[in-house]
């Protein structure tokens, strides 16, 4: 029984790197960096407190550090560069870091994976702006800023495929496929009840590839995404229809640490520029007028 | 025939409680060093500044439990997939390997295309493998040809597992040590015969714990065929995770994949001693 003596000596070490291991209370961006601390989001901060100055940044000052997913898709942003303030979401960003009183070349871009936004711990980013629906169950683990846009579910199919589905019954008999973690995914799973498991995508990409490749009978995506899809990136597809998930208003919010006091300060933000007028533009230009997709009851 | 007095004499009775004693003592010390630094571990992690975090993100039992069909069923499709994998693989690789231990100059093409095969494949990143195939193949929109991910994904695994296990099987062969080739040449036998009976029994049964080692590994390296939307154990619970925030799915799966392999190992050390016995003749 050479394990007797051996296991303790093995676990020294591990000791020695747990305890080298515990971290000091990090003293990074967030003043909260207590898990108990209360969701700030909502109530109105003090005007000072919103000074550029006295913002809790994860880098130094005076650099405000957004995270988006890599590659970035149309139509919310363009080229794959969040830097160039083109596409909705990137403008939407500039936007807000305008109302904070930083330039456009104070603003920072960091890739973050979606499945890396909601780590526990300190974030790299002060904000992540990634097409992120608010949810209950999420909004327990992250802090999201109010709604920077309503979305929709929208159907996507091959025109070749001949008969387009015309009521969410219709779909339930076909092949589905939706990207990994979204409200689409959990629409065909909790609303449409699809006959057969539907495919799950890593991202954008490997839905197109599997639409094209015969994988799945339609995608369902937002209706933004799904809109530049059937226009551009699929020759030959269509937009089916749209549909509310859940049959409530969606809205997709940028995503905090949870505790971050910057959540009030960005709230504001945002109020000013729908208030203004500034957003309604900003959708206007980046995202198609989509009323003439017929909705799927 | 009277019974034989086997009472012990009071000095051995005095040693053998002197060995118990030490034994006893042993044990307690074990115990108490065992307890003592698992607490202090326990302790350590319970106290760091983030712990409360981490138990809500990775060991939220609601989540575990609303989680568990999803994972189960997708675990269900990595055994299956490593099932269908791991025999074709040996086939695969024993071909392969037998191919680079023949030495007939007229099988040098052949011979040639089994060593490229073994370098592009131990070279290539099996999750690059697995992409190409998944992405690749049925873009090229070929009659007959699978579209199933599932299909493609094991495909690319056995692809670039073939290579690994011609490789310990070639090393098995090499170690069968020439004299028995000259002795089965002696009794009459043809290279491919001795190749059959002689070099390859004893090679490939040198090899078994290896051999296992890699399927060990074949099982766990089924998670990479999620990458490809392969809704698998893995990809379940990374869907989950991304949709709720939470990762508590991840050590769901992780323990499913440690209470299949355990087992495994336990066998293959069992075996292991078991051959060693019957080489040695001894404990």
């Amino acid at each position: 029984m050479r394990l007797r003596g051996s296991l303790t000596i093995a676990a020294l070490p591990l000791l020695l790197a747990a305890a080298a291991c515990a971290p000091e209370s990090d003293g990074g961006p967030t003043t909260a960096s207590d898990p108990a601390a209360s969701d700030t989001a909502g109530s109105s901060a003090p005007a000072d407190q919103c000074a550029k100055e006295s913002l809790p940044l994860v880098s130094e000052h005076p650099m405000l550090t957004i995270g988006t997913d890599s590659p970035a898709y149309e139509p919310w942003f363009v080229d794959n560069d969040p830097t160039n303030g083109k596409g909705f979401e990137s403008a939407v960003a500039y936007a807000v870091a305008e109302q904070l009183g930083f330039s456009a070349d104070e603003v920072m871009w960091v890739k973050v994976p979606f499945n890396n936004s909601y780590a526990p711990g300190p974030k790299k980013f002060d904000f992540d702006i990634n097409q992120i629906s608010i949810t209950p169950q999420r909004a327990e683990v992250v802090d999201f800023s109010d709604g920077y846009y309503s979305a929709a579910q929208a159907v996507i199919t091959l025109k070749k495929d001949g008969a387009t589905p015309t009521s969410l019954a219709d779909l339930a008999g076909l092949k589905l496929g939706a990207q990994t973690g979204t409200t689409s995914l959990t629409a065909i799973r909790d609303q449409i009840q699809p006959d057969s498991d539907p495919l799950v995508f890593q991202n954008t990409n490997a839905a197109k590839q599997a639409l094209l490749n015969g994988q799945v009978d339609a995608i369902v995506a937002d209706l933004p995404t799904a809109f530049y899809i059937t226009a551009v990136e699929i020759p030959g597809s269509t937009l089916a229809g749209q549909f509310q998930f859940s049959g409530e208003q969606e809205q997709f919010g940028m995503l905090f640490e949870k505790g971050n006091p910057l959540v009030t300060c960005v709230d504001e933000a945002l109020a000013a520029l729908k208030s203004d007028g500034t957003l309604a533009g900003i959708e206007q230009q980046w995202l198609s007028d989509t009323v003439d997709v017929p909705v799927l009851e | 025939m009277s019974a034989v007095d086997r009472t012990p004499s009071e000095r051995e009775r005095e040693r053998a409680r002197v060995r118990r004693s030490i034994r006893r003592r042993g044990v307690l010390l074990a115990t108490a060093a065992t307890v003592v630094v698992l607490g202090l571990l326990v302790v350590g992690l319970t106290s760091s500044p983030g712990w409360p975090r981490v138990r809500e993100t990775f060991l939220s039992w609601p989540d575990a439990k609303e989680s568990f069909p999803d994972i189960a069923k997708g675990f269900w499709l990595n055994v299956k997939m490593f099932l269908a994998a791991e025999p074709l693989i040996l086939l695969l690789g024993g071909a392969v390997a037998i191919v680079r231990s023949t030495v007939s100059p007229l099988l040098t093409p052949i011979r040639l295309l089994a060593v490229v095969y073994t370098d592009f494949f131990r070279g290539v990143p099996t999750i690059l493998v697995v992409f190409l195939f998944a992405f690749g193949i049925p873009a090229l929109g070929l009659q007959g040809v699978p579209n199933d991910l599932a299909v493609l994904g094991t495909a690319a695994l056995v692809l670039s597992y073939g290579a690994y296990v011609a490789e310990v099987i070639r090393a098995g062969i090499d170690s069968v040590h020439p004299s028995q080739v000259a002795s089965a040449e002696a009794l009459g036998l043809s290279r491919a015969q001795a190749m059959r009976f002689v070099v390859l029994p004893q090679g490939v049964r040198r090899v078994v714990p290896p051999l296992i080692n890699d399927f060990v590994s074949l099982q766990k390296d089924t998670a990479l065929v999620g990458a490809v939307g392969v809704f698998e154990s893995l990809f379940a619970a990374q869907d989950y995770g991304n949709f709720n925030f939470n990762y508590t799915p991840y050590l769901v799966t992780a323990a499913f994949f440690v209470a299949l392999t355990i087992p495994i190992a336990r066998f293959t050390d069992w075996m292991g001693r078991r051959m060693m016995e019957r080489e040695r003749g001894s404990r």
